[in-house]
């Protein structure tokens, strides 16, 4: 079955991945370690999992100002997030993709989605998004 | 977005590839966010001195090559090292080198090397309402909600582009209508001698940050006569538990002298109660450390002020640190420099105490050191530690920190809201 999300772009940018879900806010740093992308907080419900190349939704950022940088880190070791879904993006957690693709030239789509449609998102599930046009399909 | 002539000449490149790569990232986030314009910030703080990533490094020397050059009064975070006595702390030469590059392409900018997380207790220090662009969480919700300067949270590299042009896009919390509170909390059972230990204003702030997540809260109930370095440690506390730049202490923080300035007249969205059984749970889940075992008792996150060190010495009473302990404090080149003209350094040598300058607790080389457990008086140390280090966590105040250090093993007092 297919379900088509339609959301607000933040960062532009299309991709295709797994999704992975959580419902707590992420501090990239002190939360994933950016040698591997895997959670590393362990107060974390993603404790131990994998975030490379998958669509990672999560609610907000949180915490350090070196978010942005991890993320940075993580595109140039090809361990970041294949896109980012969030309710609502803060300043530093955008700043991340942002560079990424100002110094790398790579794209990590940012896109946010109202409550009701990141409550159907699944870990598991298989997404498209195209942030440019604003819609996240999901491929069960 | 509208942008002046010169600063579309910058995107022409006309004023060189940094600052035309620099503009374009800000102006990119400030359409991000629905900025109308650029606005000029007097003062910037960069959080990406401290080595975590080769991408911070290659960043940072490409910005020098292609000329970027800091335009406003720049301050620098901590570094991973102590650029003096790394000798003594062990980092592994490839770790000093990293540093290194690191200092000379900032300083190479023209930043000044005051390698500290807490640039508002020593010479940079904005004034009440001044425009800056800050990094580093803790310094960020200090300087909006304790000072009352206005910065958004600026991300790593991100402060590096605003120091490079002197400019960032006009949203946020540099606009009057952003800094309204939107949640109330209000202290319940928390008054009085609960407060005379200190380490419950982490904890508080640690609370706070769970509570309001990316939102501004105003809490009630916080006394007036509250210290600045409690405010410090509130501050990290919460910008390490929420997204928080900036919160409002009713009675005590500058845009909240009443209930009716910090929510603009308006009616709080949310009234949340923090009961003493809830600071009790915030502290239980800070601990990571099991028994009585500690290696490592490190202060200074952020940044050891210099009432904290005169504190220090006074509850060490001349005893010394146990020898199964190493027991250190971070601070800044520029307190160090007042603590070594006190007499204090002394004081805290004799008893075993080693001082570091430029670098953190959360970047400890544990590599060389057989550490597995830190305690702490710091909410956001303890908050990161496990993440950030490997090594297993306790937290109490000064005291507790003093006397698990000169017994070698965990000592807690029994703080009033258990």
């Amino acid at each position: 079955m297919e379900m088509r999300l339609r959301g607000y772009r933040v960062v532009s940018g299309r991709a295709r991945g797994e999704v992975i879900v959580t419902s707590q806010p992420i501090s990239f740093w002190g939360g994933v370690d950016p040698a591997t992308g895997r959670v590393n907080d362990p107060r974390h419900e993603l404790f131990g999992q994998s975030i490379a190349g998958r669509v990672l939704a999560f609610p907000f950022g949180k915490g350090s100002s070196t978010t942005s940088l991890i993320i940075l880190e993580l595109t140039r070791v090809g361990k970041a997030p294949a896109a980012i879904v969030n309710l609502r993006t803060e300043p530093i957690l955008a700043a991340g993709p942002l560079v990424s693709r100002h110094f790398y030239g790579r794209e990590i789509p940012v896109m946010t989605l109202d409550p009701e449609d990141f409550g159907k998102l699944r870990t598991g599930q298989h997404a498209e998004i195209d942030a440019d046009a604003s819609v996240l399909t999901i491929k069960d | 977005m509208y942008l002046t002539d010169q600063e579309k000449r910058i995107l022409d490149g006309r004023h060189g590839e940094a600052r035309r790569m620099a503009l374009s990232i800000l102006v990119d986030l400030g359409e991000l966010f629905g900025a109308e314009e650029m606005m000029a910030v007097s003062q910037v703080h960069i959080d990406s001195s401290v080595y975590m990533v080769d991408a911070g490094i290659e960043f940072a020397q490409r910005m020098v090559e292609l000329g970027g050059r800091v335009a406003v009064p720049t301050s620098l975070n901590i570094s991973a090292v102590d650029f003096e006595r790394w000798k003594e702390y062990r980092v592994s030469a490839a770790l000093l080198e990293k540093s290194r590059s690191l200092e000379r392409a900032y300083l190479e900018m023209g930043a000044a090397p005051t390698w500290t997380c807490a640039p508002y207790q020593q010479g940079m220090i904005p004034r009440f309402g001044e425009q800056i662009a800050w990094g580093e969480s803790n310094a960020i919700a200090f300087a909006n909600s304790v000072i009352g300067a206005r910065t958004n949270r600026y991300g790593d590299l991100v402060d590096v582009c605003a120091a490079i042009v002197g400019r960032v896009p006009r949203f946020g919390l540099h606009l009057s209508e952003n800094r309204k509170a939107e949640v109330l909390i209000r202290l319940k059972g928390i008054s009085g001698e609960m407060f005379c230990d200190r380490s419950i204003y982490p904890l508080l702030g640690f609370l706070l940050g769970e509570i309001a997540g990316d939102r501004i809260a105003a809490m009630e109930g916080i006394p007036r006569d509250v210290d600045v370095d409690s405010l410090k440690g509130f501050s990290a506390a919460a910008a390490s538990s929420g997204a928080v730049g900036l919160f409002h202490l009713i009675g005590v923080t500058p845009e909240a002298q009443t209930s009716e300035m910090c929510f603009q007249g308006a009616k709080p969205a949310e009234v949340v109660e923090i009961t003493a059984g809830m600071v009790q749970d915030a502290e239980e889940r800070l601990w990571t450390a099991r028994g009585e075992r500690v290696d490592l008792v490190a202060l200074g996150c952020p940044h050891f002020s210099f009432m904290e060190f005169r504190e220090l010495a006074r509850l060490v009473g001349g005893r010394r640190i146990h020898p199964s302990v190493v027991f250190w404090v971070f601070t800044s080149r520029t307190v160090y420099g007042w603590v070594r003209g006190s007499g204090l350094l002394e004081d805290l040598g004799r008893a075993g105490i080693g001082v570091f300058t430029d670098g953190c607790p959360l970047q400890i080389p544990t590599d060389s050191w057989n550490f597995r457990v830190m305690m702490t008086n710091s909410a956001k140390s303890a908050n990161y530690c496990y993440s950030q280090t490997g090594l297993d966590v306790a937290y109490g105040n000064l005291e507790d920190c003093v006397e698990t250090a000169v017994h070698g093993r965990i000592r807690r007092g029994r703080p009033k809201w258990r």
